[in-house]
């Protein structure tokens, strides 16, 4: 297929054309992003009259500065990586040796909490009954009942638990003819050889833990233990209608659109750092999704 | 006589016998469970917490469920508040504001089904026929970001973006003479700016999947039809897309699986009473009447619902599923 000069007329004319098309829907996904970086960096009564495309007009960094003195924007930056980290520090905690005992052959009833995992792929007692749970149990308005809450999920753990089946049993054979315990199987055989199956689950988790938002919303009051998106969700809606805002605003270079778009540039700034690790395992991630029982 | 008497004692001394078996056999799988529990209870420590999170977040909820038949109160409880049957699903069922969410899921599901669904594989399939490779890499890299990208942030590009004084969209109407739209108030854009939204942030990242398939098919397929002389136009149709047909069934029947779940995260972003009509859906509605309203028993009865209808979803796509290809989806 690499032979370029076997291509007629017609094949050449077919390969730029569908690379236009595709270059043209890249950009089209890449623009919304320009857009907002540019806006950010706009002056405000630029952006206000929405006259920004491509590139900041009257460039300023006075929306950034103006962020970036919140104290709130701190907090709940600060926030989200406590989420992120925390939450997927958790999950992997009960993940992983959930996801080997499931592994096991001799796990008596094997089939049951196999069943008893996937079940709650298809079922779900909704929204409702989550939050009534959530309050029963003391929960809301708390760091550690929203790390806590969302730590599983059976998607994860049957993806890794197949990963674990997969690895055969000669690796640990060794270890245990040295008298190695479970814990130290999985932490020195299993671990080791499963790198790519817990890269992909710790970026899942990740990933979602950093763009979460509606449960942060609904479960924390306190605004001090928000994340980021629940922040910037509330700037959205307040900025944008709040007219002592807008009117304050006369003297400043910086209005309600600028300081969103550079809330939202803030925020993705770590995810385009870590997009290049993301993109690495992604690929085998979704390769090992292939969920089987 | 003597020979019964004697088949009789055999008959009574066998089943002794077996009685006796029986209790050594009971007695000696009690005894194999214990020492099998004695060696192995590593396993099951492991196992503990898993089980428990299950249990506690996702298992006690279902029980929860019932408040759904219930008139709940705060005060008394999930177990205490009285049984009031099916009233609240007569509620639901007499309430104009149910069967509007109602519609309005299935409406957007079905749209963004029949929009959104062959976006990934044609995608796929034109990345497929890319020779350049930095160019197809960095375009995939490209359309794959949106899929790591938080709905808030979605929500906050298509407020801005839409905006009918700041917003891109008005100032490109405005140079065709179009007066500026406050497109997020009126109800008839509503779901085209939210089927929009989703194509762009999901297509590129759904594409991987396709792509996936196509990298297996057979590469002698496309060999010998260039020996026939097929132009590579005819090659996309008549040779990657047959071949890669079982996994955009396997893909649809997912979706339709999932044919209730609106992401209801980004509507609750970028609804607003005046759009109601078009852009409530099932979850809004339950997260309007239950969390924000405290109806939290009528709620729950439309949340079961939803499970319901979902659950019975989702098996049958996965019975269909089975029965087309041999692969069911777990």
């Amino acid at each position: 297929m690499s032979t370029m000069n076997l291509y007629s007329r017609g094949d050449r004319l077919f390969v730029r054309l569908n690379m236009l098309l595709v270059g043209l829907f890249a950009l089209s996904t890449l623009y919304p992003f320009i857009y907002i970086a540019a806006v950010s960096l706009s002056d405000g009564s630029a952006a206000s009259a929405g006259t920004v495309f491509w590139r900041p007009i009257g460039l300023t960094l006075a929306a950034y500065d103006y962020v970036l003195s919140e104290p709130l924007f701190w907090s709940s930056y600060r926030n989200t990586f406590i989420y992120t980290f925390g939450g997927t520090f958790v999950s992997m905690l009960i993940i992983v040796p959930g996801a080997y005992a499931l592994s096991k052959q001799q796990l008596i009833g094997r089939r049951y909490f196999n069943l008893f995992i996937a079940f709650t792929m298809w079922f779900n007692a909704g929204l409702i009954p989550f939050f009534l749970n959530m309050r029963d149990l003391g929960l809301m308005d708390s760091y550690f009942g929203l790390i806590i809450a969302f730590a599983c999920n059976a998607f994860n753990i049957i993806l890794l638990r197949n990963f674990f089946e997969s690895i055969p049993k000669s690796f640990e054979e060794a270890a245990r003819m040295d008298g190695a315990n479970e814990f130290q199987v999985l932490w020195k055989v299993y671990m080791p050889l499963s790198k790519p199956a817990l890269a992909t689950i710790i970026l899942f988790c990740m990933v979602s833990r950093w763009n979460g938002f509606f449960w942060a919303m609904v479960l924390l009051k306190d605004e001090q233990k928000i994340p980021l998106q629940v922040y910037l969700r509330q700037v959205i809606a307040t900025l944008s209608n709040d007219e002592e805002f807008g009117a304050s605003l006369l003297n400043y270079t910086y209005s309600a659109e600028t300081v969103t778009a550079a809330i939202m540039v803030c925020s993705i700034i770590p995810v385009l750092l870590f997009y290049p690790f993301i993109q690495k395992y992604f690929n085998k991630g979704i390769m090992l999704g292939g969920v089987k029982e | 006589m003597v020979d019964e008497n004697i088949s009789d004692t055999s008959i009574a001394s066998k089943a002794e016998a077996r009685a006796a078996g029986e209790t050594a056999a009971t007695e000696g799988r009690f005894v194999r469970l214990m020492d099998h529990f004695r060696r192995e209870w590593q396993i099951y420590v492991m196992l503990l917490p898993m089980i428990i999170w299950f249990v506690v977040f996702l298992y006690k909820p279902m029980y929860g469920l019932q408040v759904a038949f219930k008139d709940y109160s705060i005060f008394r409880g999930v177990a205490d508040s009285p049984w009031i049957g099916f009233e609240h699903f007569q509620t639901l069922i007499d309430s104009d504001q149910f069967y509007r969410a109602l519609r309005n899921t299935f409406l957007i599901s079905f749209y963004s089904l029949c929009i959104g669904f062959p976006v990934p594989i044609l995608l796929a399939m034109m990345f497929n026929e890319i020779t350049h490779h930095l160019f197809k890499r960095t375009a995939q890299t490209i359309v794959y970001l949106p899929h790591f990208i938080s709905t808030v942030i979605i929500a906050g590009i298509v407020i801005t973006a839409f905006s009918p004084s700041a917003g891109i969209v008005n100032q490109i109407l405005g140079w065709f003479g179009v007066e500026p739209i406050y497109f997020l108030i009126k109800p008839e854009y509503f779901r085209p700016i939210f089927i929009g939204s989703g194509i762009w942030q999901e297509a590129g990242f759904s594409s991987i999947v396709f792509l996936a398939a196509i990298a297996g098919v057979n590469p002698s397929l496309y060999e010998s039809a260039v020996i026939d002389g097929a132009s590579r136009w005819q090659m996309m149709w008549k040779i990657t897309l047959p071949s890669i047909l079982p996994t955009i069934i396997i893909m649809l029947i997912i979706r339709i699986g999932n044919l209730l779940e609106v992401g209801f995260e980004l509507i609750i972003l970028l609804y607003q009473p005046a759009t109601f009509e078009t852009a409530d859906v099932i979850n809004t509605f339950i997260y309007r009447q239950g969390i924000q309203g405290a109806q939290y028993d009528l709620a729950a009865a439309a949340g079961l619902f939803n499970a319901v209808v979902a659950f019975v979803l989702v098996i049958s796509a996965n019975t269909i599923s089975r029965r087309l290809s041999n692969t069911s989806l777990w």
